[in-house]
């Protein structure tokens, strides 16, 4: 290496903020005791630390995980070489409150509905000025992906721009108080699907599956994934990272504040989401569905629901339990439909 | 080099003699020709490191020249009427990162009721979104100010729009002086960005502002306007002393020097403007013109210089702002604060309208005889109008506006005007 590029280095590394271990008992840090390459982006202390601390998000946030284990991810899959482009949202908003930054890679914010657009541009300069190795990240949460940023994201997907764009799906606008987006499942309550009248929540029927609309751009890669396990969604970026053209992972976010849970479990509801079947977790390449993330034992919905304020007004004396059983019935029609059932014997990767 | 051609062509083979790095557009009228024409340059091999890109929507253009040109690549685009607007929120956005993306707007009126032909309707809707506009008068000036719109975008770190008469100017085939590719390639220096996403120095671009500071930082954009005041005439004098033509600038006069009665406009039209001043020169009528080249930022100070001595001002203007009038006169008026003399608005050539030479002789004649009431639409059907007003006040459901004009006025399309 040369002794500019030595210096550039030392230069960045007295610039950012590095990462500090402390024994916290929990696995994030407990699996430094595997092999060091068995271990996750996130418990190695040379990791980028891309989104510091200090930010404004919520205790328990889901989405300033994924981000930050995604980020970390992508930049150790680039060799640091990574530009984000951030639609407007939580993640924009509790990241960069001006004159502060959480931000230690390069990183833009423009409007809300247009970040697919503006990593394309990005991807665009880059292969203009002939830097090939300098990748780009679009990401946002689900309403700047599924609903305003949708016509952009499509339009990113179809011309097969070099970018990967992750979604922190949260299941609503939290933002603006937690009203209902394209991706809020049915029956859940957010501020403008109250449980009032005779259909509580979310209506069933609506919504949109994106995971399965970026699939069907026959892009080269499409994941799912969630927060709770580290090692699959890390796998997947690295994955992604290691494909040229438009890629896309949606990744399960709890949000505390948003569901009316508690913030110590935004991991278990990122669990429980996968076995129960409500979140298949999977990958696809080119449009074909690869491996899935199978489930050992189904978890019932009702331990995933009755976690979570947004859905209190199915249990108890007033309950819907017939709104209970239509969930239950999504749950099993996933499983059927991606074979997310482990057969007798058969390895559960996470 | 001198040829004949078409505006648009024109515009497409000087724009990529500026070099740009990334072209985005999204095909709409009048503008499809230049995108079409830098497409076969491009891929005709004549503009190297150069990615060119057809996207989803003029939202999604402008939005990837947002991402190129913050990753330090000179970015383009052109639009039109509706797709101007739709970049809106975009729009705003780049001018506020101080993004130096250049574009043509090919100016066509906007809907409802859709009508794809020339007014200024379009540019005008967005005269406050922090870009710089410039309005050519010919499609030699058109292409120049290209040239010049790189120029000073970079050095201002600030967006330019080119605004050019859709069809009238784009789709006219005339004798225009294309500049030289190595003299485009020396006038314009390389871009380098102000600020750039970069690996190597990571930067956090577009961080929420509150109320704290945003009044500054909206202040500061304020003043990288008022500092293109003095950029705009200086580039222009670089651009006439390597091209050996005037061009651009801040205001044009035209036999303005003893005019009693100045007509004030913008763009094309002040052709048909200046023919008309001529015959009535040679009649002895002290009549002139001035053009607005920049409408933003608008010169005001000139402008006063420029009027102050005439004893009426007639302001002609492509567009309508409903609900009271003009929109350039109104900047006119700022300028003119405190000075007595006549004013009046013209609203002429909306949706296409053709504004004749004899329409506008008579216009003049009027405002010089001060018949002409404050506000004139030039050339209106006021039978129409009124039998359209009377059957709305008879109640009931009237029907569509646009539909029950179109049924009065019959097929019009083959007659001459």
């Amino acid at each position: 290496m040369s002794e500019a590029a030595d210096r550039a280095r030392s230069d960045a590394e007295k610039r950012h903020q590095r990462v500090r271990f402390y024994q916290v008992g929990s696995h994030v840090v407990g699996n430094r005791l595997l092999d060091p390459e068995q271990r996750t982006v996130q418990a190695r202390t040379d990791r980028s630390n891309a989104i510091t601390s200090g930010h404004r998000a919520c205790r328990g946030c889901g989405e300033a995980l994924g981000a930050r284990y995604v980020l970390d991810a992508a930049m150790r899959a680039t060799g640091g070489k990574l530009i984000a482009a951030n639609a407007t949202g939580c993640l924009e908003v509790f990241s960069t409150p001006f004159p502060e930054s959480s931000w230690q890679l390069p990183w833009i914010h423009s409007v809300f509905g247009n970040a697919p657009a503006v990593a394309s541009g990005i991807a665009a300069a880059q292969r203009a000025k002939g830097r090939e190795d300098v990748r780009v990240i679009g990401q946002g949460g689900d309403g700047g992906t599924v609903d305003i940023g949708f016509g952009c994201l499509s339009g990113m997907f179809e011309r097969g721009d070099d970018v990967l764009y992750v979604c922190y799906d949260n299941e609503a606008y939290m933002n603006t108080g937690v009203q209902r987006s394209g991706a809020t499942p049915p029956a859940a309550r957010t501020a403008n699907t109250k449980p009032i009248g005779e259909h509580p929540g979310n209506p069933f029927g609506q919504g949109k599956d994106v995971p399965r609309i970026a699939m069907a751009h026959g892009i080269p890669y499409v994941a799912t994934a969630t927060v709770a396990e580290q090692h699959d969604l890390e796998r997947k970026v690295e994955t992604a990272m290691g494909i040229r053209g438009a890629r896309y992972i949606h990744v399960f976010v709890p949000c505390p504040l948003g569901w009316g849970s508690q913030s110590q479990d935004t991991i278990k509801l990122a669990r429980l989401v996968k076995e129960t079947g409500l979140f298949p977790v999977f990958e696809a390449f080119d449009g074909e569905l690869g491996e899935v993330s199978k489930i050992r034992r189904p978890t019932p919905v009702e331990e995933y629901l009755k976690l979570q304020r947004r859905y209190a007004h199915l249990f108890g004396e007033n309950g819907h339990p017939e709104i209970v059983e239509r969930l239950q019935a999504i749950a099993d029609r996933n499983i059927r439909e991606y074979g997310l059932l482990a057969e007798d014997g058969e390895e559960v990767r996470w | 080099m001198l040829r004949q051609t078409e505006g648009s062509a024109a515009v497409a083979e000087t724009v990529v003699s500026c070099r740009p790095e990334v072209v985005c557009a999204y095909p709409i009228s009048p503008q499809t020709h230049i995108v079409e024409g830098i497409s076969d340059l491009v891929r005709a091999g004549e503009l190297e490191h150069c990615e060119y890109m057809m996207v989803e929507s003029e939202f999604a253009a402008m939005s990837v020249c947002i991402g190129a040109s913050a990753a330090g690549a000179r970015t383009y685009t052109a639009t039109a009427s509706q797709g101007l607007l739709y970049m809106a929120e975009a729009l705003f956005n780049a001018s506020g990162l101080g993004l130096p993306i250049v574009m043509t707007v090919a100016n066509r009126a906007i809907g409802a009721p859709i009508n794809i032909w020339n007014d200024h309707s379009d540019s005008m809707s967005q005269r406050d979104s922090g870009w710089i506009q410039l309005y050519a008068e010919t499609n030699q000036e058109a292409v120049d100010l290209h040239v010049q719109a790189f120029k000073l975008a970079e050095q201002l770190s600030l967006p330019v729009m080119v605004c050019m008469d859709g069809f009238i100017l784009t789709h006219a085939y005339e004798r225009i002086d294309i500049p030289e590719r190595d003299a485009v390639h020396s006038f314009l220096p390389p871009f380098e960005p102000n600020q750039v996403l970069d690996p190597a120095d990571p930067m956090t671009i577009g961080a929420m502002v509150g109320p704290e500071a945003y009044t500054e930082v909206k202040y500061l954009a304020h003043a990288k306007q008022m500092q293109a005041l003095d950029t705009i005439p200086a580039v222009a004098e670089e651009f006439e002393a390597a091209f050996g033509r005037p061009s651009g600038g801040l205001l044009r006069g035209y036999r303005i020097e003893d005019a009693e009665t100045v007509v004030v406009a913008l763009g094309s039209v002040l052709g048909t403007i200046e023919d008309t001043i001529d015959e009535m020169r040679e009649e002895g009528v002290r009549i002139g013109a001035m053009a607005i080249k920049s409408f933003r930022p608008f010169p005001l100070g000139e402008v006063r210089e420029a009027l102050a001595g005439a004893e009426r001002v007639l302001v002609l203007e492509k567009a309508l702002a409903v609900g009271v009038g003009g929109i350039v006169s109104a900047n006119v008026r700022i300028a003119l604060s405190g000075i007595q003399q006549q004013g009046y608005t013209v609203i002429a050539g909306l949706g296409g309208r053709p504004i004749t030479g004899a329409s506008l002789r008579q216009l003049f004649d009027d405002a010089i005889a001060d018949r002409l009431p404050p506000l004139t639409f030039l050339d209106m059907d006021w039978a129409r109008v009124e039998s359209e007003l009377k059957r709305l006040a008879e109640g009931g459901r009237s029907g569509a506006h646009a539909e029950n004009i179109l049924r009065e006025a019959g097929i019009v399309a083959g007659r001459s005007h």
